[in-house]
């Protein structure tokens, strides 16, 4: 028993930390929302450089073969980022599926670019047509029907929607099911496509807790440098315990994640029962934390003046998405009771 | 990482495992906290040692097996599942030993350590004073230095069974002149002695599980401070650490308590709703969640970092769970969740009751949870103290 990542592990990590620190700004985020992506395609073009967006892919096909486990931290610092675009997509579910279950045309065409980042993949799940992200991405795979289908997002119908997150893009797909667009029928889609639904709520539980490191940080520095009554409003119990009931449900989130990261990764017995309590808790400690970020930052907070608004709204969508907590919550009663 | 447990922690399991279930008493002891069911229990400590399990962590010479940080938990895990009896010599073994490892002289260790883990010798703390609880540096009882030794005075309360104890440690002003965490020195000392007298305290349970402690003059011997003297405040944070962190509440106990509650819920289905279930959902999980951060933190230690102030999460986390877990149970039992182990129509013999008023203990004692927030705020996230 040794719960703790690796050298190589945190290495990573601190290669993604650096390289978003840089080039992942609170104003590259703002310029999102406002549709101006350039910075941002420019930090998902650095971050493809480091290898970290093909890295699940196999080494033939450009990649490091790294597992879920791998992927956590460089996520987690996608999240404190706020970092725009389908990473949680295309490299924690796309590539995978992609190298799974595409043809060899489809493999052919698609993966190498995939992995060196010039393809930005985007998934939907069966009744799943809301996709963030899907005007701006390349690729498209999709479940239907009990198939798999990848096409590019030109012959795909993408119905803008809008999102309360400016920078998710979110559209709404539909395409026709030709049969031209039909990944291998010889492997166990729905099983792929089962374990790629995993792969998603464990990528965005990552990255949740991600945005809870950011969203308490900017907390504790705004407590400490705002003065009222002659004294920092950090120096307040009222305060305090907010903040200190925050850092409780983002520290109890993490190791659940990362457990659920090494179950999926070691194919572990009922690690779908992990991925769910990584889901809820990673989710309600975004939530929690962004309340109280925005109760002790006081109306500067209720801005959008303010960047904690873009990590907020961030995190309630991510909260929801590939399985809010009732629909976790109903997965883990199933096995516990 | 590794989640899975090696084939020696396994082998440790499974020997653990066939001791407990061979030699756990069948019938359930009367209340730990109660005279009688102290003395019962310290026959299940005596017997617990003599086959070395009473301290799996320690070294042999003392009575234990060497076991890592990882077995010990598997030992509560293993403890907890099959319900054997509470540990009486708790502020013992894992509150006062683990300091006794970090300040202790070799003549203390081997003097005090094995009648400690055998239960011959019993420990109660001594923190608390009446006017010193939260704000523990304002207490007042002191020591004034003697031929071969120092004199105590001064008033204790809410010591721990220390109505059955033979000993208890605390802190008391060694010199006047300096205030507040400064001057003071941490001293072991007999409760049954002269000028030591001991009076019960019932709990909100009932049993006589606190006591006050009045000193008068009473002598203690130079080799019973722990640490140096004046500087005992250091010395009790090691104490309070241990009991905050892990060595107190650890997963098993919790992790036996949620299949404990999964179990009641199934028996009372019928008339459960959803609002329950989701609560019975919740409390597994918080246990699961409270293992896994608490493998976290041992590979930690196991690795050689200092804890320190992180271990005011677990005791806010557990604590919190503690009561929640229990006002789960509760609800499901309805209204004869009111009978006790007296009556004959109550539900498991009256036990979520008597858990539930145990564990509305947990925010209150080892440092209230206002102040593990406290610490929490200002020595992880640094905020500013004033």
């Amino acid at each position: 028993m040794r719960f703790a990542f690796t050298d190589d592990q945190k290495m990573l990590r601190d290669t993604v930390r650096d390289v978003l620190r840089r080039e992942c700004s609170p104003e590259v985020v703002r310029d999102a929302w406002e549709g101006k992506t350039e910075g941002a395609r420019s930090a998902w073009n650095t971050l493809a450089q480091t290898g970290l967006i093909g890295m699940t892919a196999s080494e033939g096909a450009g990649g490091m073969s790294m597992s879920e486990l791998d992927l956590l931290l460089p996520l987690e610092e996608t999240g404190y980022a706020a970092m725009p675009g389908p990473i949680v997509d295309t490299a924690a579910v796309g590539i995978p599926l992609l190298e799974a279950a595409g043809t060899d045309a489809q493999r052919e065409r698609w993966l190498g670019l995939a992995a060196a980042g010039e393809a930005r993949i985007v998934v939907s799940f069966e009744d799943r047509e809301m996709v963030p992200h899907a005007a701006s991405a390349d690729i498209l795979i999709a479940e239907r029907g009990g198939a798999g289908y990848c096409l590019p997002i030109d012959e795909v119908s993408v119905v803008p929607e809008r999102s309360v997150d400016r920078t998710r893009e979110v559209g709404k797909v539909a395409f026709e099911p030709s049969p031209s667009y039909r990944m291998r029928e010889d492997v166990n889609t729905v099983a792929l496509f089962a374990l790629g639904r995993e792969r998603a709520a464990l990528a965005t539980a990552a990255q949740l807790v991600g945005l809870s490191r950011r969203m308490l940080d900017m907390a504790v520095q705004y407590a400490k440098d705002r003065e009222q009554f002659g004294k920092p409003i950090g120096a307040q119990q009222a305060i305090k315990h907010r903040l200190a009931n925050a850092l409780i449900e983002q520290e109890f989130a993490r190791p659940t994640v990362y457990r659920a990261g090494w179950s999926l990764a070691t194919g572990a017995r009922d690690a779908e029962v992990d991925v769910s309590l990584a889901k809820i808790y990673a989710g309600q400690a975004a939530k929690f934390v962004a309340k109280q970020a925005l109760q002790v930052h006081g109306a500067i907070g209720y801005t959008i003046e303010c960047d904690l608004h873009m990590w907020m709204k961030r995190a309630w969508a991510l909260a929801a998405a590939h399985g809010d907590a009732a629909h976790h919550r109903e997965r883990v009663g199933r096995h516990v009771l | 990482m590794d989640l899975n447990f090696t084939d020696s922690e396994n082998a440790f399991r499974r020997e653990c495992r066939s001791w407990l279930e061979a030699n756990v008493p069948s019938q359930r002891l009367p209340s730990g906290d109660t005279k009688e069911g102290f003395a019962l229990h310290l026959n299940w400590e005596n017997k617990l040692f003599d086959a070395g399990w009473a301290a799996v962590s320690w070294p042999k010479e003392y009575g234990g097996r060497e076991a890592t940080l990882f077995e010990w938990l598997i030992f509560e895990e293993e403890y907890y599942r099959v319900g054997a009896p509470s540990r009486v010599t708790q502020n013992g073994i894992f509150l006062l030993a683990p300091t006794l490892f970090e300040f202790g002289t070799d003549e203390q260790k081997s003097r005090i350590l094995r009648p400690m883990a055998r239960g011959d010798v019993t420990w109660g703390q001594a923190w608390s004073e009446p006017n010193a609880g939260s704000d523990l540096a304002s207490l007042k009882s002191t020591a004034r230095r003697v031929e071969g030794g120092w004199r105590l005075t001064g008033q204790k309360t809410w010591s721990t069974r220390a109505a059955f104890c033979d000993m208890a440690y605390g802190l008391f002003r060694t010199d006047p002149d300096q205030a507040r965490h400064r001057g003071l020195t941490y001293f072991m000392f007999p409760l049954r002695a002269e000028g030591v007298t001991v009076r019960g305290v019932d709990r909100l349970d009932g049993d006589e599980g606190f006591a006050e402690i009045f000193l008068d003059d009473v002598f203690v011997p130079e080799t019973e401070i722990l640490g140096e003297v004046h500087h005992g405040w250091k010395v009790a944070m090691a104490t309070t650490s241990s009991e905050r962190g892990l060595s107190l509440r650890s997963p098993g106990r919790f992790m036996a308590i949620a299949s404990r509650l999964v179990n009641l819920y199934h028996r009372f289905r019928d008339r459960s709703d959803p609002v329950l279930r989701d609560q019975v959902i919740q409390a597994w999980m918080d246990a699961q969640v409270y293992r896994w951060f608490t493998y976290q933190t041992v590979t930690r230690m196991a690795e050689g970092e200092e804890i320190g102030p992180d271990s005011s999460m677990n005791k806010v986390f557990w604590s919190e769970m503690d009561v929640r877990t229990h006002e789960t149970a509760l609800a499901i039992i309805g209204d004869a969740l009111e009978l006790d182990e007296a009556s004959p129509s109550a539900v498991d013999a009256g036990d979520w009751m008597r858990g539930f008023q145990f564990a509305l203990a947990g925010p209150i004692y080892a440092g209230t949870n206002e102040i593990q927030r406290n610490i929490i705020a200002e020595r992880v996230l640094g905020l500013p103290r004033k």
